[in-house]
């Protein structure tokens, strides 16, 4: 049977409170978004869709849920892939000893001054025409002014009034699992700024130190429109902003190292009511999966308090989930609006596109998600191979691109996509190998369908040489010549094989015609082995059902 | 009739001879396009003459040493520091870098054009190897990783850094009392200011303590102290010189500036320092013409050489509040270049009195985004606190002397939400009137002239207690910043103050990136001032025959 990878997002109803949590935190397996899970290909899955409708263990919790709606917006961070920081010509990597990839401009020192890294704006506007955006042609940067020791120069160059690109969408397909959909959801803004530093804090409280390595690097913060209403939609939206970056080249999008880092708004109001409930922000997001969790938590913990008449209980704060004890607690409440005390940065001058510059930008665009899985859509592949075709979580996206290259030497698109998301991407997944690094080509795996199409070779045959193009490569002309694997067509060498069968099993011929038709198996396994699998199924089953059958 | 200086005490410090304090020999012969009648002892002086040409030629010719240069500049510099008090760090090698000066001539390598020459640095611009405090006990004892992009190329071009001099805490102020360290005195009248922010630079360059100088101007920090001290100061417009490594007061409206003895020495300075910087990105990709080459130290007066030049001077510059004399000075002033040869009409500028405001509003908004960096925590004196924002607060208080606290406080309230439009965004739109009342008259003249300043140098502790009529006294100058346009100072006079007289200083103003032209205007200007030597008693006898 064929398996599948997919995606890890794991989702549970909306659960009140925790000791719901943890019930349901045993029936289903938790796994962050860097795991994956196996599940059949061939079967439309609807089980984790029972299983989430079995795990719910209160109808009326649920039915409360009914009547609230959460709100949801999103503002992201993403740290840009380029060579040297924002303003310095210091480079990052993700990891390095502290304060070793520093200069005196990121460490803000007396005198220095920020020189704009152009790929920035680049990056930038790839970003904005991704997610559709308008660009301000002219645009500006600003100094966002806060004291933190991680911050060397007491304020953060970033853009306030005209970010560089403004009001944009982006499209996701839910996954199938979890009852599917298109969603559409606004983006605000987008715009540049750098990045602050690390505190590292002493194990016993006492000190703390700071690491600048990360201080200049620059990011673009994406915010949302607050168009989410659940956990796996706002996981969605940072999973599809993802693969846009990916795709783009803009960023390796790794959470876990903070390259794409979520905040999340969430309020609720009961249904009906068109005032915005109090949002309260949810950080320490580092997955795909916790953000799913941590939202459908707090949309639980708000939804229980509205029913509790507590309304009051949710006040303007920061709350940190808990990935261990999963939920969210208090992290720091907001005393009144902070004032960053804008004003434009006097040490850039301004930024100004031109329409050539954005038009070449433009013309350069990768194909992105949402257009992949269109197009494989219209091939008329279904939502489930279009979601894993288009949207592997993999940083380099090559599994479209071999299917892709695979379908443009004329294979059967939809066996292709078969092929691909079982028995290749099973083998990808116990071998630990990304796509470009098996050995099989997509010219070969388009010759391997064709072959077995045009009855060459057997499916099962096909299968084996399959393991062997993956491991060990060659061309599936050549590993069907040397191993003599050409399927046997022919009705009287079957039928020669079939007699053969026959007359060394008489006993078991004679249990068959005794009613025991189960046999039929059996004997078709002889001659299978008896051709050395190259007998045509097909015909060898016609073949012997005619003799079985006959001197009945 | 030439124009003469108004005030008849400047006989009273007529110099008797010409000379440096070099040989005449050596000055005779790297002199060459002067006539021999102005190095003989006379009723008159002589103008100033250029002293980074002459110690360049005396070196390649031989007939001096640098290290000889650099010891009586050094010796000058020892004598006087403890009155003047402008220098906060004097460097230590000095007179080695000197000797390598020499051996590099002797070995025959190419030296550069300020190879020799030693220069003063304002402290708010970095030094490698000399602390870089900006005035301010926030910095005490901090030397920077780099030097300032100015500085460099100082160096590259032989320049030998004499020292560190004083200034009032990060460029706030007028008179250089605001510097936490120390005050400086005016060379001219120890008991007056020097002007500031740069009034350590100033006072250096008119009490020949170095050759030349680097100051910083915000708001007129150059050429309010030149104009106090009687020396030659330039503003460059925005853009000219790279401001990496210049501690950031008002980004701005910051600029590197020049001090100089003589027209021909700040354009030499200039030059040096000026073009683009890939560390500075508002630093100009603007071809850097070469200011030296204009210089021409013959007699100009008879030829009308400026003839055809449309002079404005700013009505508005000449009026209430202006001390009398200074007016007079100006109009002397406006005369001889009327004599020169230029048309010499009043302009209005009805926008000019509204730069003040707009000035200290712009300038302590982006200073209070600039100061922010000082938090105790990378460098500077951190206290000794318990939690951060004990630490941040302790150490500011400590750290920033009340000028600084007060702007610092000004341009966090005019940033703040809600009076941001009221005041930050209103600077701003006054900010573009200027800029264009400017752009229109300097379209109509050649070069816009005024005072420097509305007085001469007042005594120290006059202004100290009453920032308001400080803050007055820089109306002539943020005009210029406000408009990013260059302006030179040089010394056009005297009034009655001190022991000798008081310099006055003549500003010209230019148009953007047109600094030769205000160096060839100020040159003849000052090539044809008669009657008049700006040096100071103090250091006069130095140069005695």
């Amino acid at each position: 049977m064929a398996s599948v990878l997919f995606r890890g997002i794991q989702t549970h109803p909306f659960l009140l409170y925790r000791s719901a949590l943890f019930t349901t935190k045993k029936a289903v397996p938790y796994c962050r978004m860097e795991c994956t899970q196996v599940q059949t290909a061939t079967q439309d899955n609807p089980k984790s869709q029972t299983k989430i409708s079995s795990t719910n263990p209160n109808k009326t919790l649920n039915k409360l849920m009914e009547n609230y709606e959460a709100i949801i917006g999103i503002e992201t961070h993403v740290q840009l892939s380029t060579l040297t920081k924002a303003f310095c010509n210091c480079p990052y990597n993700y990891g390095s000893q502290p304060n070793t990839s520093i200069c005196p401009i990121c460490m803000g020192l007396p005198g220095t001054l920020p020189v704009l890294n152009s790929k920035i704006i680049e990056f930038a506007v790839k970003v904005g025409l991704a997610l559709n955006c308008n660009l301000s042609l002219n645009s500006k940067f600003d100094r966002k002014q806060y004291f933190y020791p991680d911050l060397p120069k007491g304020y953060q160059i970033s853009q306030f009034d005209v970010p560089i690109a403004s009001g944009g969408f982006i499209d996701l397909d839910l996954p199938v699992e979890f009852g599917g959909g298109h969603r559409r959801f606004g983006i605000t803004r987008v715009h540049m700024e750098e990045d602050a530093g690390k505190l590292l804090h002493a194990g016993e409280g006492s000190y703390s130190q700071v690491d600048l390595n990360r201080a200049g690097v620059p990011l673009l913060e994406i915010v949302s429109e607050p168009d989410m209403r659940s956990g796996i939609e706002a996981a969605e939206y940072a999973a599809e902003l993802q693969r846009l970056v990916r795709y783009l080249g803009v960023s390796n999008g790794n959470m876990q190292e903070g390259s794409l880092r979520c905040d999340v708004n969430v309020s609720v109001r009961p249904i009906g009511q068109s005032e915005f409930g109090t949002k309260v922000e949810v950080k320490n997001l580092n997955s795909f999966s916790s953000m799913n969790r941590a939202i459908d938590y707090e949309i639980s913990r708000q939804v229980a308090l509205h029913s509790q008449g507590q309304c009051d209980q949710i006040v303007q704060e920061t709350r940190l989930w808990e990935e261990g004890a999963q939920r969210t607690v208090t992290m720091r409440k907001k005393e009144g609006l902070s004032d960053y005390r804008y004003f434009p940065e006097p040490d850039l001058p301004e930024v100004i596109l031109s329409q050539e510059y954005v038009d070449n930008i433009r013309n350069s665009l990768p194909e992105l998600p949402e257009k992949k899985r269109r197009r494989y859509e219209k091939m008329g592949l279904s939502m489930q191979d279009v979601l894993f075709l288009a949207n592997d979580l993999n940083e380099t996206y090559q599994v479209a691109a071999f299917f892709d290259a695979t379908i443009g030497k004329d294979a059967d698109v939809k066996l292709a996509a078969n092929w691909i998301m079982g028995d290749i991407a099973a083998y990808m997944k116990n071998e630990r190998v990304s796509v470009d690094e098996i050995k099989l080509t997509p010219e070969e795996l388009a010759e391997l369908i064709s072959s077995i199409k045009g009855g060459t070779i057997s499916g099962k045959i096909g299968k084996e040489i399959l393991f062997e193009l993956m491991s060990k490569g060659g061309t599936v002309k050549g590993l069907i010549e040397e191993k003599d694997l050409v399927q046997i067509v022919d009705p009287v060498e079957v039928e020669k094989m079939v007699d053969k069968v026959l007359s060394e099993n008489p006993k078991q011929l004679q249990q068959y015609r005794g009613g025991k038709t189960k046999l039929q198996g059996f004997f078709a396994g002889q001659v299978m082995k008896a051709s050395k699998g190259k007998a045509n199924p097909a015909l060898l089953n016609k073949i012997l059902l005619e003799k079985l059958n006959d001197k009945s | 009739m030439l124009s003469a200086v108004q005030n008849p005490r400047f006989y009273l410090f007529k110099r008797r001879s010409p000379l440096h304090f070099y040989s005449s020999k050596a000055l005779l012969s790297s002199q060459s396009v002067t006539g021999p009648e102005h190095h003989q002892c006379s009723a008159s002086t002589s103008p100033p003459q250029s002293q980074i040409l002459t110690i360049h030629k005396s070196l390649l010719s031989g007939q001096i040493k640098a290290v000889d240069v650099a010891e009586k500049y050094l010796s000058r510099l020892r004598r006087t520091n403890s009155l003047l008090q402008s220098f906060l760090h004097v460097s230590d090698s000095v007179l080695q870098q000197a000797e390598d000066v020499d051996s590099r001539i002797e070995r025959g390598d190419d030296v550069g054009p300020l190879a020799g020459i030693l220069v003063g640095v304002k402290d708010n611009i970095c030094t490698l190897d000399m602390p870089s405090t900006a005035g301010s006990r926030i910095l005490e004892n901090y030397t920077p990783a780099f030097d300032a992009t100015a500085v460099k190329r100082l160096k590259d071009g032989g320049a030998i850094i004499v020292g560190k001099t004083n200034m009032d805490e990060f460029g706030m102020g007028s008179t250089t009392e605001g510097s936490a360290f120390q005050v400086t005195t005016n060379p001219w009248d120890v008991s007056r200011v020097p002007g500031g922010s740069s009034g350590g630079s100033a006072a250096a360059v008119s009490a020949r303590q170095c050759v030349v100088s680097l100051g910083s101007d915000t708001g007129g920090s150059v050429r309010q102290p030149a104009s106090f001290c009687g020396v030659v100061g330039l503003k460059p417009t925005y853009g000219r010189v790279s401001r990496y490594g210049l501690m950031a007061y008002a980004s701005s409206l910051d600029v590197i500036g020049c001090f100089g003895s003589s027209v021909a020495d700040t354009a030499i300075l200039l030059h040096a320092i000026s073009g683009h910087d890939r560390l500075d990105a508002t630093s100009s990709k603007q071809e850097v013409p070469d200011f030296r080459s204009q210089f021409d130290f013959s007699n100009l007066l008879e030829s009308k050489p400026l003839k055809g030049l449309r002079v404005g001077v700013i009505r508005e510059t000449l009026d209430d509040g202006v001390d009398g004399a200074v007016i007079s000075s100006i109009r002397t002033a406006a005369s001889h270049l009327e004599e020169l040869g230029c048309s010499v009409t009043e302009v209005s500028m009805p926008s000019f009195s509204l730069g003040l405001p707009a000035y200290y509003i712009l300038a302590s908004s982006e200073s209070s985004s600039n100061l922010s960096r000082y938090d105790g925590i990378r460098y500077g004196n951190p206290v000794v606190a318990d939690e951060l924002n004990s630490l941040y607060g302790d150490s500011r208080a400590k750290g920033f002397g009340s000028e600084v606290k007060m702007r610092i406080l000004m341009g966090t309230y005019a940033l703040s939400a809600g009076y941001y439009d009221a005041y930050y965004k209103r600077a701003q739109q006054v900010r573009t009137i200027i800029q264009k009342s400017f752009k229109k008259a300097l379209d109509e003249n050649d070069i816009l002239i005024s005072p420097a300043a509305p007085s001469a140098a007042y005594k120290i502790g006059e202004k100290k207690n009453d920032p308001l009529a400080m803050y007055a006294g820089d109306i002539m100058t943020v005009n210029v910043n406000l408009a990013g346009v260059p302006a030179l100072v040089l010394p056009c006079g005297f009034v009655e103050g001190g022991p000798v007289g008081l310099p006055v200083g003549l500003q010209m103003i230019g148009a953007a990136f047109d600094e030769q032209k205000l160096l060839k205007i100020g040159h003849i200007f000052e090539q044809t001032l008669q009657g008049c030597s700006f040096l100071p008693p103090l250091v006069a006898d130095d140069f005695a025959c």
